[in-house]
């Protein structure tokens, strides 16, 4: 018998820490974070894309230092419970292309699953469409799921394999700690910044840096997923996740009301467009993407720093995928979609279909 | 009769879905099943409890834990 049972998987715990990072949320908007964007992973990729460079969108460029947290404090945790298993070796460039299409989906809506609820919590009516289309795509995603989808086995692999994400955002963190924001200016170093927009809405570092280092532990721990809470209620009717998200969304509009953050509505709203057809599409794109890569944008964070490198790869593919969103002019502003984002959808949805219904092998 | 799946290094849900469909295939009444994360081993447990098994041991063996559930 294993020694310990893990105190963090009963449902208590998931609604607790699904709480804890829902007022984490909502706090670090206080503090300075975008507004209705307290942590959103695919957002902060895509912020990390232009501090690198690897696009250069002006307002959307700052080395997110809560990315960094998930990853390094799920390795904590993983290291602390025992749980480190490099691995790798299930389809690593099926999930690169994965990632760069559910971050391209992601950014039609303006958003991943995180601040889907986020902008739900402060009361953007139109992340309801969002969800649905995350539904909607998670539901496509099952249907082949149940037909024997699957990318294949990993393999166990060299400890430093699987350091090999959670050393790249230690690099990341270093380079933030050596060339820091200058006021004003839209370089420091070798990274850039925002000097207005999104990009220049941040918590101070520290206190982004403590948050995402607690979440990635607590998320680690609890095996917290904003897709598996979705994907589980409908395919094994099975809540315990959903109670983890449901949480997170009930804790940020409470804090949302406290600290004067909740402005109900569908038009205005912070970092959003009102386009229902495409707030649904892109998130069924992204939903998609996420049900076959088997989690959401945060859980393949986690899953990082665990030692996964097959999720490290889908985080990747993400950060690729944010800078070819914003370079072909894919991404979604608060003026509508970009010029190419409907046929990206459109691509994007036809390429996961075709990986859905190729990649099926009988496993057991 | 007692049924032995291998799901080690499958990703979430598939070990979770290969014991379910082991369960409902109808002719075992115990399984053993090999997986390599903590999180199989938990989101089995949960699984199998909605379908009327348990989990009667979890053995630790080269990196890798066989879970036993049985028929209740």
């Amino acid at each position: 018998m294993k020694a310990m049972k893990n105190i963090f998987a009963g449902k208590w715990s998931i609604i607790v820490v699904g709480l804890i990072i829902g007022v984490i949320a909502s706090l670090l908007q206080k503090f300075g974070n975008p507004p209705n964007m307290g942590v959103c992973v695919a957002c902060f990729e895509r912020d990390i894309a232009g501090a690198l460079g690897l696009h250069r969108v002006a307002v959307v460029q700052y080395m997110r230092p809560e990315i960094i947290g998930f990853v390094l404090g799920s390795m904590i945790a993983a290291y602390a419970f025992r749980e480190f298993r490099p691995r790798m070796g299930s389809a690593p460039i099926v999930r690169f292309v994965l990632g760069v299409f559910a971050m391209i989906g992601g950014l039609v809506f303006l958003g991943c699953p995180w601040r889907a609820l986020l902008r739900l919590a402060g009361g953007d009516g139109n992340a309801i469409l969002g969800i649905l289309g995350l539904t909607l795509g998670i539901w496509i995603g099952i249907l082949f799921l149940k037909k024997g989808y699957n990318l294949g086995r990993t393999q166990a692999t060299h400890t430093a394999a699987g350091w090999m994400l959670p050393l790249i955002m230690f690099g990341f963190l270093i380079l933030l700690l050596v060339f820091p924001a200058i006021e004003g200016e839209a370089r420091s170093g070798v990274l850039f910044y925002s000097t207005a927009g999104p990009g220049s809405m941040k918590a101070p570092l520290l206190i982004s840096l403590a948050a995402g280092l607690l979440i990635g532990f607590l998320a680690q721990r609890s095996r917290f997923c904003t897709m598996g809470a979705v994907r589980d209620l409908i395919l094994f009717r099975q809540t315990h996740l959903l109670l983890g998200a449901l949480a997170l969304l009930a804790a940020a509009f409470i804090t949302n009301l406290i600290v004067g953050q909740f402005n109900p509505g569908f038009t205005g709203q912070p970092v959003a467009h009102n386009l229902h057809f495409w707030n649904v599409a892109g998130m069924t794109l992204a939903g998609l993407a996420f049900a076959l890569a088997g989690g959401c944008p945060g859980r393949q964070l986690f899953l990082s720093g665990e030692g996964d490198g097959d999720a490290a790869v889908f985080v990747l593919g993400m950060i690729a995928g944010a800078a070819i969103s914003h370079n072909f002019g894919l991404a979604s502003s608060p003026a509508g979609i970009g010029p190419y984002g409907a046929q990206a959808v459109a691509i994007g949805l036809a390429v996961c279909l075709f990986i859905g219904f190729s990649m099926r092998k009988r496993i057991a | 009769m007692s049924t032995t799946i291998d799901a080690r290094g499958l990703s979430c849900p598939q070990p979770v879905l290969v014991t379910l469909e082991a369960i409902a295939e109808g002719s075992a009444d115990r399984l053993e099943i090999s997986v390599d994360t903590d999180t199989a081993v938990e989101n089995i447990t949960r699984a199998v409890k909605s379908k009327g098994w348990a989990v009667s041991g979890v053995a630790e063996k080269d990196q890798c834990y066989v879970v036993t559930v049985v028929k209740e």
